[in-house]
């Protein structure tokens, strides 16, 4: 009788697969055909051509069974050798049997092999009650009704995210100020038990736990570490501050990370943050203006103290042919470039006309166009 | 034998005997504690927390009762939470913030939490107020700053404390009691902070403006100082050459006479013949 079952079990599929038309119903349904009732009989379902049969064989495998177990059919000569006695009713009821057998095997089968994959973890209770967890790969246990197995992806990492969806999510820092500050978690199961049995709701517990110790850090720095500086140290006491807590509730979960998207002044404000940048760099500029016009002022000066100095060196040796050298010189490229009239002061009253001559603004030469007004009289 | 060749008389069997084997065999998960009530009256527990208690060591399993007559009320055995948002406190100095907070629990007496209670939801729904009174008491002593930082230890046990002590005749043990969110209500107070950090920056843009200026104009200075020194240093050597030296060079730039741009302007210059350039041209000395 096992072997029966057995061979049944491992010929079902294999028909299925392979739409042979044969199978192990088929001889014994073959000799219904040739000694019972014949052409009368129900019409045997594993003889219908491949292609009509291919949509549903698990039904036509089912009447056939059915059919079989209410005795009917004209199956009375018995099925096969394998169903033994001539007596109906022991026909069917070993049908009933086998029925039954097939099922509970295939639920056994698949309720009690697990394939867990490399990210995976399986935490597996009996009656409820926690009895381990399966590593990565094939593992059996007892059935379903007995033990079930829960499956945990261990190595995905989720984040969460803060604030959830776009706005603003303003905080208040140490010093009474207000930043909009954007920032995700990571996190992934260290235990896979404890993910499953100690939290109510793990990830709401870690959105709740993130934002407290954030909310806490924050608490501690001022406006301008938050939105500089600080950002990486407030993301590592963050991820600390959030696994200590979570370990408190022994939830199994580990942080991986804490990131600061954004950090910044509220948008209705953000310009005379701005504002401070632009002044910081004006001011930067205006110190460069300045430096460079020292460089230049100092390098002027340099340049003509030197001069004084080589000139003045040759001065000393020979002061007087120098200095009259230099008086004629410079007299001389003064007077060639000029006209010039010499005139004996004594009793000459000069008259000159200055073509062109112009009154120079300052006060010094307005007395020029005084003796200039008479002389232009007197050409007339 | 009967039985089993009338299938719907098996399937009837069948069908009873799944009845009465679900009504007396309860599985109780590791995240569960049973409560059973006879007849309303409650006689037990299975898997009650305890401390410290390994997952495979505690009382989950299957349990069989009497079926039909034992009632079992499921209580979580988890950490839950009490979420509380959007309470207004009142410091000291009258300010107000709104603070977002949690309690994290555990019904560790489900019997009592059974009897008093009823379910999870009624004790969350009893918890919410009372955390929610013991954040206003505590945070309501202290001054806005020391609010904005109420993660000290002590601030929050007495919290903790506090809820604990109500919570308790449910039979719940409060876990962990943290601020979310503290922050400014939305409308004057949230907007007068707004001015507040924008005047705050005005004032120093304003600031870095003027020190910067200021130093610009300090190195300005020192530059012509410095200047003014080189000059003095070269120049004292000799001060009437100096001003022989200058002159000449003056005279020079005067009458665009040092290879420089022309000079705006013709120049006619009147000689005496006393004039010292002149003087050879006299021919009378020496």
């Amino acid at each position: 009788m096992n072997m029966t079952i057995l061979s049944r079990l491992f010929g079902r599929p294999s028909i299925l697969a392979t739409e042979t038309p044969k199978g192990p119903w088929g001889g014994g349904d073959s000799s219904n055909g040739g000694s019972g009732g014949g052409e009368g009989g129900p019409r045997n379902p594993w003889a219908v051509p491949p292609g009509g049969r291919k949509g549903a064989p698990t039904p036509t495998a089912l009447d056939e069974f059915l059919r079989r177990a209410r005795g009917g059919g004209g199956s009375g000569n018995g099925g096969g050798g394998g169903f033994g006695g001539g007596m109906p009713s022991a026909n069917a009821r070993t049908l009933w049997l086998i029925g039954t057998g097939i099922i509970l095997i295939v639920w056994i089968l698949i309720t009690s092999i697990h394939q867990i994959r490399p990210e995976q973890r399986g935490v597996v209770t009996y009656f409820g009650r926690y009895v381990g967890t399966l590593d990565p790969g094939i593992s059996l246990t007892p059935p379903a009704p007995i033990a079930s197995v829960r499956k945990i992806d261990v190595q995905q990492i989720r984040t969460e995210n803060f604030p959830q969806g776009d706005g603003e999510n303003l905080m208040l820092t140490g010093d009474q100020n207000i930043v909009d500050l954007a920032y995700s978690v990571r996190w992934d199961i260290a235990s896979p038990r404890d993910f499953a049995f100690q939290l109510k709701d793990p990830q709401g517990t870690v959105r709740a736990t993130a934002e407290s110790a954030m909310r806490a850090v924050l608490a501690t720095t001022t406006l301008n570490q938050a939105i500089g500086a600080g950002r990486q140290e407030m993301e590592q006491r963050v991820a600390d501050a959030t696994q200590r807590i979570l370990n408190d509730y022994q939830a199994g979960i580990r942080i991986q990370g804490v990131a600061i998207k954004q950090a910044a002044a509220p948008a209705s404000i953000v310009e005379d943050f701005n504002a401070v940048t632009a002044a910081q760099q004006e001011a930067v500029a205006n110190l460069n203006k300045s430096e460079s016009y020292a460089q230049q002022v100092i390098a002027r000066a340099q340049g003509e103290a030197e001069q004084f100095n080589k000139v003045y060196e040759q001065y000393r040796l020979a002061p007087e042919v120098t200095r009259r050298r230099m008086y004629y010189e410079t007299m001389e490229a003064v007077l060639a470039r000029t006209d010039k009239t010499i005139v004996e002061p004594r009793g000459v009253v000069p008259y000159l006309t200055a073509p062109g001559a112009r009154a120079l603004p300052d006060a010094g030469t307005a007395v020029a166009p005084t003796p200039a007004a008479p002389a232009s009289e007197a050409g007339r | 034998m009967s039985v089993l060749r009338n299938p719907i008389a098996a399937g009837f069997a069948a069908l009873v005997g799944v009845i009465v084997a679900a009504a007396t065999f309860a599985i109780v998960p590791e995240e569960q504690q049973a409560v059973i009530l006879r007849f309303e009256n409650p006689v037990g527990v299975v898997n009650a927390w305890k401390p410290n208690e390994r997952f495979g060591t505690t009382g989950a399993g299957i349990i069989a009762r009497v079926p039909f007559v034992d009632k079992i009320v499921w209580v979580d055995k988890r950490v839950q939470s009490v979420d509380l948002d959007n309470t207004l406190v009142l410091s000291t100095d009258q300010l107000r913030l709104e603070v977002d907070a949690y309690a994290r629990f555990r019904v560790i007496d489900p019997l009592k939490m059974v009897v008093t209670a009823g379910s999870v939801d009624n004790v969350v729904n009893q918890l919410r107020p009372l955390l929610g009174n013991a954040i206003r008491n505590e945070l309501g002593k202290r001054t806005f700053a020391t609010l904005l930082s109420p993660e000290r230890n002590q601030l929050m046990d007495n919290i903790q404390d506090g809820l604990q002590r109500l919570a308790s005749q449910y039979g719940v043990q409060v876990v962990d009691v943290r601020i979310k969110h503290a922050d400014l209500p939305a409308g004057l107070p949230l907007e007068s902070a707004l001015k507040r950090m924008s005047t705050a920056r005005q004032q120093e843009a304003i600031t870095i403006r003027a020190q910067g200026q200021k130093q610009a104009q300090i190195v300005r200075a020192q530059a012509d100082a410095d200047s003014a020194r080189i000059y003095a240093e070269a120049f004292t050597k000799d001060a009437r050459f100096y001003d022989f030296y200058r002159a000449m060079q003056s005279y020079r730039t005067t009458f665009g006479a040092d290879g420089g741009p022309e000079p705006k302007g013709s120049t006619s210059i009147l000689l005496s013949p006393d004039n010292d350039y002149l003087r050879e041209f006299r021919g009378t000395e020496r």
